[in-house]
């Protein structure tokens, strides 16, 4: 068979191996490192709350009582603060941010719709300090001296619009934060919808449909794609602190008021944080942001199995392009 | 099939029909379509192709893509569009229902009649025009949905709630596409489970359930294998005995097996248009000949 | 049964689309529109008002001196934007390595479970609440050292940055055409030296891009540095000492009740967006010139 190939000198081939073993050594360590970043997280937050977890078990969740100075806490209001500022801001965005996408992938001009997509996607990256600051100076007053008492007047009837106009409160917390989750919906469900084969839509309107009828089919084929948008945005307004610490009132009691003031677990942590006194009192804050982050993985646990079962046997539309 | 629709007059208004006169054009070069003649050849009362296009012009915002098209498509027969790619075949097709609508800077000006009624008149109704134009797709474009959805889709479009009646409906468009005995116990599965054939088929059943007059076939079977193809072309020529068929082609053979008169296209100018076996045993014009003996193209 | 007859006699609605259809048409893609109008109006607000209130009170002075105490008017906050470039530097110290390390390994070597359980994880860092991310930097780094201190915001900040380094550095590395890295083999190269020398490098613009959007993200965050960095009036470099931030500067002046400190506050945030945004602006109009990258 001819002669064999020389062989490299054994020494070089070793320090070759060497090199290549260590270089993939580090990087995987690297990649280990984001496992035991997560599990520091898990780690601090579940050792951080023992305390708290010890002397209130479940009650935590379903107490509505929060005081430091008697050394009882319940999350239940923050809880319900959450899930209320965040479903409110959803309530909000989604319909306006689906509508607005549409608007951007199939009605606007190519160019136009660019154009407004670059500078939401610009929004997306301005800090949430600053949208609490024009939340509390703006928004506020205008809440206050406009649209609350007009709400009051009007549909004062229902349990949701009653009280006083104070503008900080939970409306404001939810307009906010619908305003802050819209350009993460609005710029992924724009792509998703550019991304769906072109053909369905000429398909829909070679049948005879009408273009809201065509837009109708594409949005039948975006839906995993959109859903997980929705989700995602839900994500960020759950824990979304600073902007909400500024326009929600902080106050740590339930009341079926919109126009009340009222506090989430995270606007709850940094506004007490720092002050507070005693390990108990800290524990319970802790485990506040235990509560938060679990609440946030299961979202977006939620948000990744819908969009898998959602994707299930249409995987092939996504490939047709 | 009736050729005259009452309603559609209802679309356009009387005075519009037949109102853009072909230009006066003499001796334009190429553009000769074998045993057309000009419009003024109808009598009054004497019935008009399904489908006729007087210099039609059709722009790419500067581009030109079509130059002064004149064909005339009879009723119950196949013709097919062959040509080189970029010649303006698959732009000419798609004239006839308005798709290029949807592509920016577009711009037409000639004349291009179906049933008798302008496709190009202000007041036509886009929607209509294309419900009464069947098409089907270069790639098969099924929607995520079960086989029944597809096809039903353009019936609910029309208001069909009737369960009974759509799925006598959705059955007999899946009988006309030659499907129906393949996927029976199988409506209710997504349409992207089928093969490729198959759901080209369902495309056709999709847009045979809306009772097309003409069909317009893009074509249809360039991403299918051999197999999947000859059942298309067998399901063409069965559908000629209910519908007026267009279907461009890139392939001569398919042209020839399928087509009762073919039109070959050049750099968007018609170049002949005549009996199928005519065209391709005798052609009148030397680039049609140079084209069908492969000597470019 | 035998092919339906030619439905002349009972043709499909023969008029067009109906009155409903067109109403319903018309009602949709017009309030299509509405909402794209709705949509921008709350953030040109936004930015209106950002300008119309922060501009008045931007001075050379806002940048370069520093914090007056309450009831002085005047003064700036060149602590605080100092002290926010220290701690994105201290978290970019600890997150770029680490993050582009785990980038090139899922997109080189990351193949199988444990690749994914990275990407997973990676993914689930990212949606993690910055506030809780403050909570738990406080309980690493503040509470062994028993106090706050800079350089507890920067592992805060850090941990922030580190998913979107992860996964973004892995998203452009794979960009990277095979045929470099065959390339690369085929003149004998060993497999470390074609990542380390051909592929990283054909990568480092993409990779730069991700990081310096992630350290823009993290300089406006607030959360995380209020019980880390916590924040200071005075002048401070030492990182086992609090150290002042814009953001908690911002936040600290939107609450007080001083008109003079809220009016300085819209221009914190003014200053805060300029750094963000630019920053931002700049590299995703170089990113879309950049070849390789949709």
């Amino acid at each position: 068979m001819g002669t064999p190939w020389p062989a490299r000198p054994p020494g070089r081939a070793r320090r070759w191996a060497f090199a290549d073993g260590a270089y993939r050594g580090l990087l995987t360590a690297f990649a280990l490192f984001v496992f035991v970043i997560a599990a520091l997280i898990v780690y601090e937050s579940a050792r951080g709350s023992g305390l708290s977890v010890r002397t209130f078990g479940w009650s935590f969740l379903t107490s509505t009582e929060w005081d430091p100075v008697a050394g009882r806490f319940g999350a239940l209001p923050y809880l319900y603060g959450t899930l209320v500022s965040s479903g409110l801001a959803m309530l909000l965005s989604v319909p306006l941010g689906l509508g607005a996408a549409v608007f951007l992938a199939e009605l606007a001009p190519r160019r136009v719709g660019d154009a407004v997509a670059f500078v939401v996607e610009l929004l997306a990256s301005i800090p949430s300090i600053v949208y609490g600051i024009w939340g509390l100076f703006v928004l506020a007053p205008f809440l206050r001296t406009a649209l609350e008492p007009w709400l009051i007047r009007h549909l004062g009837f229902l349990p949701l619009f009653e009280g006083f106009p104070f503008g900080i409160g939970m409306l404001n917390a939810g307009i906010v934060l619908a305003v802050m989750v819209l350009p993460t919906i609005v710029s992924l469900s724009r792509e998703i919808l550019l991304s769906t084969p072109r053909t369905l839509r000429e398909a829909a309107l070679a049948l005879g449909s009408t273009r809201s009828e065509a837009i109708g089919v594409v949005l039948d084929a975006a839906r995993p794609g959109i859903l997980g948008a929705v989700i995602l945005g839900l994500g960020r307004a759950l824990g979304e602190t600073m902007a909400v610490t500024m326009v929600i009132g902080n106050a740590s009691r339930i009341s079926a008021s919109l126009l009340a003031p009222g506090a989430t677990m995270a606007s709850v942590i940094a506004n007490e944080f720092t002050e507070a006194t005693g390990d108990l009192y800290l524990s319970a804050l802790i485990e506040i942001a235990l509560v938060l982050f679990v609440l946030t993985l299961l979202v977006n646990a939620v948000a990744r199995l819908l969009v898998h079962w959602a994707a299930g046997g249409r995987r092939d539309v996504a490939g047709t392009a | 099939m009736t050729l005259e629709t009452p309603s559609i007059r209802t679309i356009l208004p009387e005075g519009r029909r037949g109102e853009t006169a072909p230009e006066a054009r003499a001796g334009a070069g190429a553009t000769t379509s074998a045993g057309a003649a000009a419009p003024a050849a109808h009598a009054p009362g004497a019935v008009e192709p399904r489908l006729v296009t007087r210099d039609f012009n059709l722009w790419y915002g500067t581009h030109q893509a079509l130059k002064q098209v004149s064909l005339e498509v009879p009723d119950h027969s196949v013709t097919a569009i062959i040509g080189p790619s970029g010649c303006g075949k698959s732009t000419l097709l798609r004239s006839f229902n308005r798709m290029n609508d949807l592509i920016p800077g577009v711009r037409v000006r000639g004349s291009v009649r179906v049933s008798g009624l302008e496709v190009y008149a202000p007041s036509t109704d886009v929607v209509e025009l294309r419900r009464r134009i069947g098409m089907v797709f270069q790639r098969p474009n099924p929607f995520p949905k079960s086989i029944f959805d597809n096809v039903a889709f353009g019936l609910r479009l029309l208001g069909l709630g009737n369960r009974t009646e759509l799925e006598a409906r959705v059955e007999d468009s899946l009988r006309h596409a030659a499907l129906w005995d393949e996927v029976r116990d199988r409506l209710g599965k997504s349409a992207l489970a089928l093969s490729g054939g198959q759901q080209q088929r369902l495309c056709i059943a999709r847009a045979l359930a809306v009772e097309p007059e003409v069909l317009l076939m893009d074509e249809p079977a360039s991403a299918l294998d051999p197999t999947a193809t000859a059942r298309i072309e067998e399901l063409v020529l069965d559908l000629k005995e209910r519908y007026t068929i267009v279907m461009v082609t890139h392939n001569m053979q398919q042209a020839a097996r399928v087509s009762d008169r073919t039109a070959f296209m050049l750099v968007g100018e018609l170049i002949e248009l005549g009996e199928t076996r005519q065209l391709f045993t005798r052609p009148r014009q030397k680039l049609t000949e140079d084209y069908i003996t492969g000597r470019f193209g | 049964m035998s092919p339906a007859q030619p439905s002349a006699p009972q043709r499909l609605q023969p008029r067009g689309p109906s009155w409903n259809r067109r109403a319903w048409n018309a009602g949709v893609l017009s309030a299509c529109w509405l909402a794209a109008a709705t949509v921008v109006l709350p953030l040109a607000l936004i930015v209106w008002h950002l300008l119309a209130k922060g501009l008045p009170a931007m001075n050379l002075a806002f940048f370069l001196h520093m914090p007056k105490p309450v009831g002085e008017p005047g003064g700036g906050m060149a602590n605080a934007i100092v002290g926010t470039l220290i701690l994105v530097a201290l978290g970019a110290a600890i997150a770029v390595p680490i993050g582009v390390g785990a980038g090139v390994w899922l997109s080189e070597y990351g193949r199988g479970r444990f690749a994914s359980m990275v990407r997973y994880t990676a993914d689930v860092l990212a949606g993690v609440p910055s506030i809780v991310v403050g909570v738990v930097a406080y309980g690493l780094v503040v509470v062994p050292m028993g106090r706050f201190s800079a350089l507890a915001g920067g592992v805060a900040l850090g941990i922030l940055m580190l998913p979107t380094i992860v996964r973004s550095t892995e998203e452009v590395v794979r960009l990277v055409p095979r045929s470099y890295r065959e390339a690369a083999l085929a003149l004998g190269a060993p497999r470390w030296r074609t990542i380390q020398q051909v592929v990283i490098p054909a990568a480092s613009a993409g990779i730069v891009t991700a990081t310096v959007l992630a350290l823009a993200r993290a300089a406006g965050e607030t959360a995380p540095l209020l019980f880390t960095a916590l924040g200071n009036r005075f002048w401070s470099l030492q990182l086992d000492q609090p150290m002042a931030s814009l953001p908690v500067f911002i936040f600290d002046y939107a609450r007080a009740p001083y008109e003079d400190w809220n009016r300085q506050a819209w221009t914190g945030a003014l200053v805060l967006i300029m750094l963000v945004t630019l920053l931002s602006a700049v590299l995703r109009i170089t990113l879309r010139r950049l070849p390789g990258r949709s």
